[in-house]
């Protein structure tokens, strides 16, 4: 493996499944009475959040502590940063501080490719932008191979805006490499405009696409997309894109509905979708914490022991 | 080659031997009084020189005593390279360049005119702003300098900047640029059109229409899509570059546009061009060199405005170069302290340097791939541009404004007797990667850094004075 993970494009076949085999090992600790591991101890976790994503910050910290790592919150919020410390200066203090790993959520796409240069530890990209946010997808392809027994095959459609999603991005490269057919769905103002390069299929048509589907991830819709003409309302977004029950009823039986949260209710997802068996929103918040503890102890080496 | 003699021009002038003027054959080049007094060819004496020049009056001019003699063989000489599009940021932003640092690096470039766009703080967009511009060039002696004049008022788009005082000013501006910004309102652009026929001025667009390339980071295609940056379609610089093209033949005025970086944009001017409108266009170096595949390490110095592009758009814009659809190289020299590139990527500055790598760049992009020859090169870096910019010492019709005349600031020459002795000689076969530690600007945003480039400026000579001599300043 990287010392770093950046982009799911970065992950090849082995990384990936290494990861998600781990994560499952990882999970039953988090199924016992003591939910602990020392294998980190000593090692250092900084949580860098340029962005407000307490979900994000939480499951990294969850994750990191699990392992007994100690972990340092970094928020840009109420920090030096808001008097102007460029990232590359911080990252010269996290460096100095000893940071084993630095886990970063920033709004700029590329930071952590950027952080990467400027620091000696492995770097997690938490969300860069509207680039890629790789623990999000290796958590959904956790969710997936629970539920569903395997990824290799499934057909998986990616719904809403794709343009902005760093989700989108790092499911598509992921899915890809562990065999999933993917399909984004959505208005073509909200597709790339050279999506017709990436691996997957594309389709304006989210009803066809439905019935062909083992899984159907629903992404948020951005409030500041509403107001800049990408769609004439929310309303009508939500009846050309949303999932409603009648949508969900064309689904295969066994097919799942994802949504990496947090969700607009009653806009892409209905209410009585996101609460109903398909559903596996809760699941892959808790999913999330095992992924990311695998990442973390595959990234700093695994035991302690090995320093 | 050796420069025997001290900067200052020595009494008898300068016998540059064994030169190849524009790549010819091999000749001497005898300057004095600022001049070019004669360009005799060695191998054929007597009428010489491939311009018909005699010796006669060079003999006369300078007994060989008085002569600095230097060894040019090898060398190419071309006239002094003249750029239409320099950011030299003073005044307001001295800490990445100032007329001086940026002037110094054109006449290592090979520059003996540069082109001072306008969006300095505060902006060129009165008379007394290019003047201090103006004159700061004076002063510092590497190269000319030519302000370039707001459009606009403040660069704000809304009202025109008085281009008239900026024309009658000292500093005889005649470039009117809002570069770094696009002229967006089409009335606003009629009318600069318009009004700059009275003085023979001329409008150079940046070309982004601002609604399609809000926020815009890198060229709009698969790499923005994957790389998750907001993308900067070639379209916002096509539909722009249209409107004005039609509206520059509406009015009758003269409208050059600014480092064209689009396949497309490429066919627009063709197409103006063939109906005899009087449209010109500039291509950048990096433009003309690199491609958007650059961007995926989020590596900011590779961040430009407009962005770089694909391979099919650098091999039209190198078509459109040779076969003169585009007039110009200009380098949109723009350089930034490190602290503007040294961040995430949307946080970073666009712009590179590009003054001291041009001609090296052009070299390899144009010469080494036979779309152009060194008559070609001298075309599109020193005659055109200073036509465009009116260095050329053609007087318009109707005369120069407030009845001035022509000064000696003549560029764009050809090499022969009675030019003013603006060249620069260039050594082909040296070579070797590009250092930023050794470059003159204040800034070393370089996007050639490291990479191995052909040629090698030897000396520039500014009316007669070398200003860079065995490769170094000489001031």
């Amino acid at each position: 493996m990287n010392r770093h993970l950046i982009s799911a494009a970065d992950l090849s076949l082995d990384d990936a499944v290494a990861i998600l085999d781990t994560a499952e090992e990882l999970a039953q600790v988090t199924e016992r009475p003591i939910r602990k591991l020392p294998t980190l101890r000593g090692r250092t976790v900084v949580n860098l959040f340029y962005e407000d994503s307490t979900r994000t910050r939480i499951s990294f910290e969850a994750a990191a502590k699990r392992l007994s790592a100690d972990v340092i919150n970094f928020s840009a919020k109420g920090s030096s940063v808001t008097k102007g410390e460029s990232l590359k200066d911080t990252a010269l203090t996290l460096q100095a501080m000893g940071a084993d790993a630095v886990v970063i959520r920033h709004s700029a796409s590329g930071a952590a490719h950027r952080l990467a240069a400027w620091v000696q530890g492995s770097v997690v990209n938490a969300g860069d932008g509207t680039h890629e946010h790789p623990t999000q997808a290796l958590l959904d392809a956790f969710t997936m191979r629970r539920r569903l027994g395997r990824i290799d095959g499934l057909r998986v459609a990616i719904v809403g805006d794709i343009l902005h999603s760093r989700v989108a991005r790092s499911n598509v490269w992921l899915l890809r490499t562990l065999g999933a057919d993917v399909t984004l769905v959505g208005p073509p103002t909200l597709l790339p405009v050279a999506v017709g390069s990436w691996p997957c299929s594309v389709s304006y048509d989210f009803p066809a696409v439905l019935p062909g589907s083992d899984v159907v991830m629903m992404l948020r819709v951005q409030h500041e997309r509403m107001s800049d003409a990408y769609f004439p309302s929310v309303r009508e977004y939500s009846r050309r894109y949303g999932l409603d029950g009648d949508r969900m009823a064309l689904l295969p039986e066994h097919a799942i509905v994802m949504h990496p949260g947090p969700m607009n209710r009653g806009v892409e997802i209905a209410a009585g979708v996101a609460d109903s068996v398909r559903s596996t929103i809760v699941e892959q918040v808790a999913n999330g914490v095992a992924v990311r503890m695998a990442v973390l102890y595959l990234l700093l080496g695994g035991s302690g022991e090995e320093r | 080659m050796s420069g025997q003699g001290s900067a200052a021009r020595p009494p008898g002038g300068w016998l540059i031997k064994g030169a190849s003027p524009l790549g010819g054959d091999p000749a001497d080049i005898l300057i004095a009084d600022g001049m070019i007094i004669d360009v005799v060819s060695p191998a054929r004496p007597g009428p010489v020189g491939g311009r018909g020049a005699r010796t006669a009056g060079g003999a006369a001019a300078a007994s060989a005593d008085d002569l600095v003699v230097l060894d040019a063989s090898g060398l190419i000489a071309l006239p002094g390279l003249v750029d239409l599009h320099a950011h030299l940021r003073e005044p307001g932003r001295e800490d990445a360049e100032t007329v001086a640092s940026g002037t110094a690096a054109a006449a290592l470039g090979g520059y003996t005119a540069v082109h001072a766009m306008a969006n300095t703080e505060p902006v060129a967009d009165t008379a007394g702003v290019v003047e201090q511009v103006w004159r700061l060039g004076r002063q510092a002696g590497h190269c000319d300098v030519r302000p370039v004049g707001a459009v606009t008022a403040g660069l704000a788009g809304r009202q025109l900047a008085e281009l008239g005082a900026m024309a009658e000013s000292a500093a005889g501006v005649r470039v009117f640029s809002d570069d770094g910004r696009c002229v967006s309102d089409s009335t606003i652009m009629r009318r600069a059109l318009e009004y700059v026929k009275a003085f023979d001025g001329v409008i150079a667009q940046h070309a982004q229409e601002p609604r399609l390339t809000e926020g815009a980071q890198v060229n709009e295609g698969e790499i923005s899509a994957r790389l998750g940056l907001a993308g900067w379609p070639a379209v916002a610089e096509e539909a722009i570059i249209a409107r004005d093209c039609l509206l520059a033949a509406h009015v009758g005025s003269a409208l050059h546009v600014c480092h064209v970086s689009t396949a497309g944009s490429v066919e627009i001017i063709r197409w103006a061009k063939s109906k005899g409108w009087r449209v010109t266009a500039e291509v950048t170096p990096h433009h003309l060199m690199l491609t958007e595949d650059l961007v995926a390490g989020y590596d900011p110095v590779y961040k430009v405005n407009p962005p770089l592009r694909t391979s099919a758009d650098v091999a039209a814009l190198r078509a459109g170069l040779a076969d003169g659809t585009i007039d110009c190289v200009a380098t949109d020299h723009a350089p930034h302290p490190v602290e503007a590139k040294e961040t995430e990527w949307a946080a970073a500055a666009f712009g590179m340097t590009g003054l001291e790598t041009a001609l090296r760049v052009v070299h390899a992009a144009m010469v080494e791939t036979g779309l152009l020859d060194w008559a070609g090169v001298a075309d599109r870096m020193s005659f055109r541009p200073a036509a465009i910019g009116r260095l050329d010492g053609a007087v318009p019709a109707g005369g120069l404004p407030g009845g001035r005349q022509p000064d000696d600031a003549r560029h764009g020459c050809p090499l022969s007797a009675g030019s003013p002795a603006n060249l620069v000689l260039y050594d082909p076969a040296a070579g070797g990667p590009v250092d930023p530690a050794a470059h003159a600007s204040r800034s070393r945003n370089t996007p050639f850094a490291g990479m191995k480039l052909p040629g090698q400026v030897v000396a520039t000579f500014l009316r007669g004075s070398p200003t860079v001599l065995d490769g170094r300043l000489t001031r």
